[in-house]
């Protein structure tokens, strides 16, 4: 009996919850689904169907390719970067410099902050003013140490203008990743790093061999969170480019979408555009869940 | 995580859905003075929404509330403002609102299409033809405005000012320099900015995203001429023809001119470059004017102005108006507040604080500076064409898409794609076949 009682206090606690991301996730979900198969546009709804049309119109046009394909650019540097600095950082600290405490916290403290504010701040150091008399920011500072080859017009340059936007996320969530690993490297036991060196390991054989295979998981859960973010990075890109730079430079398809959405008010076109956004971070975030959930089954 | 965990997880999320829920819904309404005597006209709460927020424009505001205050003592307005540029914010604001059924007493927009397109078409606007009837408005208002206002046979809204998109303005020392004169026509322009690049001056300063269109459509303006501009709106003109080549040929020449970096300057960054004496030319609407005086440049002594290349004879209007939601809470406090948005003492202590003038020909001439004395003698005499980066001319829509044409065009500069891709919007717009 007492086991019963349990059980439906857990139900009773648990429903609300339940209840609410029934309606205002997976509802929602669906909802956006059926506008984005609508012809839809303008403030009043109009559910017609119109089949895939929105999406097809979507695929063909040119900003959207371009849409796809800055994603594409920038979840891959995005990620490299955020991975390998996170590494390195986690790497250093983990050699337990003076001090070790406060770098940690330095490095964590970007996450602390939004998007938005980091959009801002970064939207003056990557002023794409070139000429002289206009320079500011990292241009100034480059012009100033004479290293003038490399002022850049970052994200309004032509074809890769979203890897400018690769800089200020990398600085805000390397951190993060840098966390990530740290607790992965300090979960290894210390007996394997000291058998290592029994074996005549070199310290940077021991991170190559020994420390580097136990922190797959840990990458795994990096690349999923990050992977999400990226694919759905909105604000950083509203700050820092307002318009998606020149000629869509550094546009992302949620830019696209808020546009499309709440600026020329065809909301089915949006709606198709963030179920686009949803289809893809699912094909990143599904079998992850499913691979999570079985290893919890199993143990 | 153990199950004692979850239960507390639990525990703290419905506590959170308690707590948004026990969460007053409506800020506690302001408490209201009892009238110790029966009021004349109007009483109770206004809203009035825009994007009034800084300078000049919430100063104009202020002026004209007064004016309202003083008619309609009884009334008891909130000023509520959104802040964002051009009202690219309120816009989104408003249209979740509208939809929400809960639409503000009175809320600024942009006059013409994207009124129309967005409000009025959708059923959720009353129109106002017979408040213009009622105040002898129809004499007092030029044709061409009242066109722009319309649609189906009504009149929508009640402008408060007039701005001009087609204005360009000139370092006139820069001029005198290099003795030249500020070009008239689109040739003259490709005359003279070929010159002022021999001499190392940047001919023509141009901005971010917005101003990009912004130029594109005063080009428009120029080649084509008022009429067939016009009819590029109503389906009239073919945007497949020779003409619209001629003028997408002139904005992709015009670009050779510009400062390089455009890309990274806002409207009044760009307008700074005429002042440096960097550059040589701005087109830009006629709040660059203000920004000129804000840096102490007097008009007609320092700076100068003409109509942006080939537009004389034109006058590339915007207004900020009003209109009456469907619905409106206090429905008679926002026809009193639309009175005084349409009243010559209401435009007159907007308008010259705000920098624009009146939509009204009827203004006090002596408040005004002397560019905008020219502008009002140009509204009242030139052919009033709607703008379109500024709402008048076209469905958000349709706007959306010229704009991302106008991006794409900058990048790749392909004359033929970028034609291509006007015809599809005007078609995609339903004003084409």
């Amino acid at each position: 009996m007492r086991i019963r009682k349990d059980r439906l206090l857990a139900i009773a606690l648990i429903s609300p919850s339940v209840v609410a991301i029934a309606i205002f996730v997976y509802a929602f979900i669906a909802w956006t689904i059926r506008a984005s198969l609508s012809s839809w546009e303008g403030l009043l709804p109009d559910y017609t169907f119109v089949g895939l049309a929105n999406f097809t119109q979507l695929f063909r046009d040119p900003r959207f390719q371009i849409d796809l394909r800055n994603t594409g650019i920038f979840t891959v540097l995005f990620l490299v970067a955020c991975l390998v600095v996170g590494l390195l950082l986690a790497i250093l600290l983990d050699l337990r410099p003076r001090g070790e405490a406060v770098f940690r916290n330095v490095y964590l403290f970007p996450m602390a902050i939004s998007f938005i504010v980091t959009g801002v701040v970064w939207r003056w150091l990557l002023n794409p003013a070139t000429s002289l008399e206009r320079l500011s920011g990292i241009n100034l500072l480059f012009h100033q140490a004479g290293l003038d080859f490399l002022v850049s017009r970052w994200y309004t340059s032509r074809n890769f203008g979203i890897a400018a936007i690769v800089i200020p996320a990398t600085w805000q969530m390397s951190g993060f990743t840098m966390a990530l690993y740290l607790a992965g490297i300090r979960g290894i036991p210390e007996e394997l790093r000291e058998a290592a060196r029994v074996d005549g390991a070199s310290e940077s054989q021991i991170y190559r061999y020994v420390v580097m295979p136990m922190l797959k998981t840990v990458t795994l859960s990096a690349v999923i969170i990050l992977g999400h973010t990226s694919l759905k990075i909105f604000d950083l890109v509203m700050a820092i480019t307002q318009e998606g730079g020149q000629g869509y430079s550094a546009d992302v398809p949620a830019l696209n979408m808020w546009y499309t959405a709440f600026r020329a008010l065809r909301f089915a076109r949006g709606a198709a555009i963030a179920i686009i956004i949803l289809t893809t971070v699912a094909v990143l975030i599904i079998p992850y869940l499913i691979h999570t959930l079985r290893s919890e089954v199993e143990q | 995580m153990s199950k004692k965990r979850y239960s507390l997880l639990a525990l703290v999320l419905v506590i959170a859905v308690l707590l948004a829920a026990c969460a007053p819904a409506t800020p506690a309404a302001a408490p209201t003075a009892a009238p110790t005597q029966a009021p004349a006209g109007p009483s109770g709460d206004l809203e009035i929404f825009s994007w009034w927020t800084a300078g000049g424009e919430a100063q104009g505001l202020e002026a004209m509330l007064k004016v309202f205050q003083a008619q309609y003592p009884n009334v008891n307005v909130i000023n509520a403002t959104v802040a964002g540029g051009a009202g690219v914010n309120a816009r989104a604001v408003l249209a979740t609102r509208m939809q929400g059924g809960k639409p503000p007493g009175a809320f600024q927009v942009h006059a013409g299409h994207e009124l129309i397109d967005t409000y009025a078409v959708s059923g959720q606007m009353e129109p106002i033809t017979f408040l213009y009837e009622e105040e002898g408005w129809l004499d007092l208002y030029p044709q061409d405005l009242i066109k722009i206002l319309s649609y189906n046979g009504e009149i929508w809204s009640v402008p408060v000012n007039i701005h001009r998109a087609n204005v360009m303005w000139y370092n006139k020392a820069v001029f005198a320099d290099n003795n030249l004169q500020p070009p008239k026509t689109m040739d003259e322009f490709f005359t003279v900015a070929e010159k002022l690049k021999a001499a190392g001056i940047i001919p023509l300063a141009l901005g971010e995203s917005w101003t990009e269109v912004h130029l594109f459509e005063t080009v428009l303006l120029g080649t084509l001429g008022p009429d067939k501009y016009i009819g590029l709106w109503a389906g009239t003109t073919d945007w497949k023809s020779a003409e619209v080549t001629k003028a997408l040929e002139n904005y992709d020449r015009m670009l050779n001119y510009v400062n390089e970096d455009f890309a990274a300057l806002s409207w009044d960054q760009a307008t700074q470059l005429v002042i440096d004496g960097t550059a040589a030319m701005n087109v830009m609407g006629d709040w660059a004017e203000g920004y000129f005086k804000s840096k102490g440049w007097t008009p007609g002594v320092e700076f100068g102005w003409a109509p942006s290349p080939g537009s004389a004879g034109a006058f590339d209007a915007l207004s900020d108006s009003f209109g009456l939601p469907k619905n409106a809470p206090n429905r008679d406090a926002v026809l009193a507040w639309l009175k005084i948005c349409g009243s010559q003492a209401g435009q007159d202590a907007f308008n010259p604080i705000k920098g624009s003038i009146p939509a009204r020909t009827d203004g006090d001439r002596s408040l005004y500076d002397v560019y905008l004395q020219s502008a009002m003698d140009d509204f009242a005499s030139n052919k009033i064409v709607p703008s379109l980066y500024h709402g008048a001319a076209a469905a958000p829509s349709w706007l959306q898409a010229i704009t991302e044409a106008v991006g794409l065009f900058i990048a790749n500069r392909d004359v033929a794609v970028f034609q291509e891709a006007l015809v599809a919007a005007c078609a995609t717009a339903g004003v084409c076949k």
